[in-house]
């Protein structure tokens, strides 16, 4: 950390530390270009993975907080850049350094208004082209007058938006175009089997092949940040699970460590067990059901039955104890909701019995398959350095080689006291990204195996205050969520709610991606490589 | 399932009362019960699920819950195909002209069972900015369902309601429910689409 900031501070004498959680950059924007070049390509620094973009109004000026991690070094650092302009707030583009950055401006942009020079593509990412205001600015009005509940279909430009810093320093609004005129453009989605949800693509074909895929989100887009920046503490839990529905427990899990880290509560060694034991679990219901629709999209219908019998019988489990079958809000400040049920170990024994056989099984009817491996290798191959660059994590990052598990690279929790090993492969095709999860779930059976027969005795749940207050400052959490890094920004005033609340999904990135991959594939092949980033809409979206 | 095991007789026993107020003719009648019977047994879906609620759908048609016992198994891509729409899952304003189109799309007659506290309310979603608050603000409801998510056995629950209010409707003629979503459309029109 102190050689990180000595080499910062000798190469920008302008910039000023704060030791937090990370070391936090302040740096004025005209040279955040240049810090941030020297952060990616300094063989000291290599910050090579951007995690995330988080807008922010401070009510006297409008900001990001960058938060980076290097891949190779393990250390991570987050900058901070700020304006004063509220009418026409702007601030350097750095997507020619990270690729994801494009998409993330594009969100920052979406929710500030602030606009990012250089950025190719400024359109809104979530809200439709005449929404009304930056919903999450301070002063937004919030009013259903304001944006109105509208039958009529939304307005489509073939345009967007760039703004271009001319060498007299003057910046210039440029309207560039995002198909050609000459392209064929075919509509997918958003009411589509195959998009796993109401995702939208608008895909420039070439005969068969893809030229060129225009993504559009925000057709289930909550305003969960929003919501819960009117919300306590304990009220903001129970969105995690309505994220990413598969992966409920994790989510809790991140956003329950961020809050006790912020307020000083240590949990009990037991709560810290079951949580562990329940993120797993989610993990196995979670592949099982990725397995399952997955091969549906490729038309075999029948593995969807089969892989659902298991995610039935974990359901059952989580019903026991957490009394539902999805949306569980089983994660709480200090612990966990409930002890657990009388019979949980034993049903979970049982399940990790019948496990083994019904992977075999799976493999037998799908993963040898002539038709399955025709379709998926050598598919959307996605190689390691467009991985980072892009921050697709998860099981579809260490498909292509990048060892990004959290569990293992910031061990969170228990998971460092535990024996299991991250699966990656090399080839970085769909087959790749499949396979890891197939052997993913091994894994989850083996934590599970080690932690079933010692829960330890103690309370679930230690007591915490029942008004939460948490003083001011802000803090970053990771966890390793069922489909990727999942984190969890949050910035306190000192009141009882979060002043901001940032969730980054790991959805966002792997549905950026895809326009990468598919380029000069076939239209068909867009089914297969989508199932296998395996996104969930609602999470990119949030 | 028992008659008197239903909640709600008594607003059928109600529709049906104003169905019947001007008598039924016996040919017509028999017709109507035949053509219902058929109907109300082979209530297609449309495939449409945009969050959480969609996902207990899935469930739904797999092995243990197991809607092919009641022929409702067929869940179609094409809105031209099916007979009711399940809306499972919130719906944002971005997506309400959407669902809409896929509603004007649906062959009559259709039905719209709402599925889960968001599709009836904005369910938890309720200080949103961006989600609409109950979706009988874009189409006629048949059925509203509330749970976040309701279970599979509510799901159950809910299409038999539905095929309930199939049976006693009249197909020829006569007064039915077709009145109550004529008026809700002239009410909430769409620029350049007849209703
Ligand atoms: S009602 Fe609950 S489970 Fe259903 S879509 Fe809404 S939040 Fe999700």
């Amino acid at each position: 950390m102190a050689e990180i900031k000595d080499t910062i501070a000798r190469l920008f004498p302008e910039a000023t530390f704060e030791d937090g959680d990370t070391l936090l950059v302040n740096i004025p924007d005209k040279r955040w270009h240049d810090l941030a070049s020297t952060l990616r390509d300094n063989s000291e620094l290599k910050f090579d993975f951007l995690v995330t973009i988080v807008g922010m109004d401070w009510a006297d000026k409008l900001g990001c907080y960058y938060y980076l991690t290097s891949t190779e070094y393990n250390t991570h650092i987050s900058v901070k850049v700020t304006t004063e302009d509220k009418e026409h707030p702007m601030l350097h583009s750095v997507h020619d350094l990270w690729q994801i950055a494009g998409i993330f401006e594009r969100e920052v942009y979406d929710f500030f208004g602030i606009v990012f020079i250089g950025n190719p593509d400024m359109r809104r990412l979530f809200l439709d082209i005449d929404w009304k205001g930056f919903p999450l600015r301070k002063d937004f009005d919030e009013s259903e007058e304001n944006n109105p509940v509208s039958v009529e279909s939304e307005r489509q430009s073939d345009f967007t938006d760039t703004w271009v810093e001319l060498p007299d320093g003057e910046v210039e609004k440029r309207q560039v175009r995002v198909f050609q005129p000459e392209d064929f453009v075919v509509n997918i989605g958003p009411q589509h089997p195959a998009t796993h949800g109401v995702l939208r693509f608008r895909t420039a074909i070439d005969g068969e092949t893809i030229k060129k895929i225009d993504v559009y989100m925000g057709y289930i887009h909550r305003g969960i940040e929003k919501i819960c920046e009117k919300l306590t503490y304990p009220q903001t839990l129970h969105f995690m699970d309505r994220m990413d529905y598969f992966s409920g427990h994790p989510y809790h899990h991140c956003l329950c460590m961020t809050i006790e880290e912020a307020a000083g509560i240590e949990i009990s060694r037991r709560a810290q067990v079951i949580r562990v034991i329940m993120d797993e679990l989610s993990r196995i219901a979670s592949h099982c059901l990725f397995i399952g629709t997955f091969c549906m999209d490729l038309g075999a219908t029948t593995m969807l039955f089969y892989t659902l019998r298991v995610r039935e019988q974990i359901l059952d489990i989580m019903e026991k104890t957490c009394g539902a079958r999805m949306t569980f809000n089983y994660g709480a400040i200090g612990g966990v909701m409930q002890d657990l049920a009388p019979d949980f170990v034993q049903d979970v024994k049982a399940l990790l019995e019948v496990l083994p056989r019904n992977i075999k099984e799976y493999n037998k009817l799908f993963t040898g398959n002539v038709i399955t491996k025709n379709r998926m290798e050598g598919v959307g191959v996605l190689s390691k350095e467009d991985a980072i660059s892009w921050s697709v994590t998860g099981p579809s990052g260490r498909a292509s080689g990048w060892a990004c598990d959290v569990r293992k690279t910031d061990p969170y929790s228990i998971y460092g006291e535990l024996d299991f090993e991250q699966v990656v492969k090399t080839e970085g095709d769909s087959m790749a990204r499949f396979k890891v999860r197939m052997e993913e779930m091994e894994q989850s059976a083996r934590i599970i195996s080690q932690l079933i027969d010692n829960i330890p005795d103690g309370e679930y749940c230690v007591k915490v205050p029942k008004v939460l207050k948490l003083p001011a400052g802000h803090w970053f959490r990771t966890v390793e969520g069922c489909r990727g890094t999942f984190g969890v920004f949050l910035e306190s005033d000192g009141t009882t709610s979060p002043y901001r609340l940032k969730l980054v999904p790991p959805s966002l990135t792997a549905a950026a991606v895809v326009d990468h991959i598919t380029r000069g594939n076939k239209i068909a092949d867009l089914i297969t490589i989508g199932g296998s980033l395996d996104y969930i809409v609602p999470d990119m979206d949030r | 399932m028992p008659y008197d095991a239903w909640k709600d007789n008594e607003y059928i026993e109600k529709l049906v009362k104003e169905l019947q107020a001007n008598g039924t003719n016996v040919v017509v009648g028999s017709l109507d019960k035949l053509i219902n019977w058929g109907r109300s047994n082979s209530i297609w879906p449309l495939t449409f699920a945009t969050s959480c609620c969609g996902i207990e759908f899935v469930s739904l048609g797999a092995a243990r819950y197991d809607m092919a016992r009641f022929g409702w198994e067929v869940a179609r891509s094409s809105p031209r195909q099916a007979d009711f729409m399940m809306v499972a899952g919130t719906i944002v304003k971005r997506m309400a002209p959407v669902m809409r189109r896929l509603y004007d799309q649906l062959a009559e007659p259709k039905y719209v069972i709402a599925c889960g506290a968001c599709a009836v309310s904005g369910g938890p979603f309720k200080k949103s900015y961006h989600v609409v608050m109950g979706i009988d603000q874009i189409v006629p409801v048949d059925v509203f369902l509330p749970g976040c998510p309701p279970r599979p056995e509510a799901m159950i629950y809910a299409i038999m309601q539905l095929s309930r209010k199939m049976k006693v409707e009249k197909f020829f003629g006569g007064v039915n429910r077709k009145e109550n979503q004529k008026e809700f459309l002239k009410a909430h029109p769409i620029q350049d689409v007849e209703n």
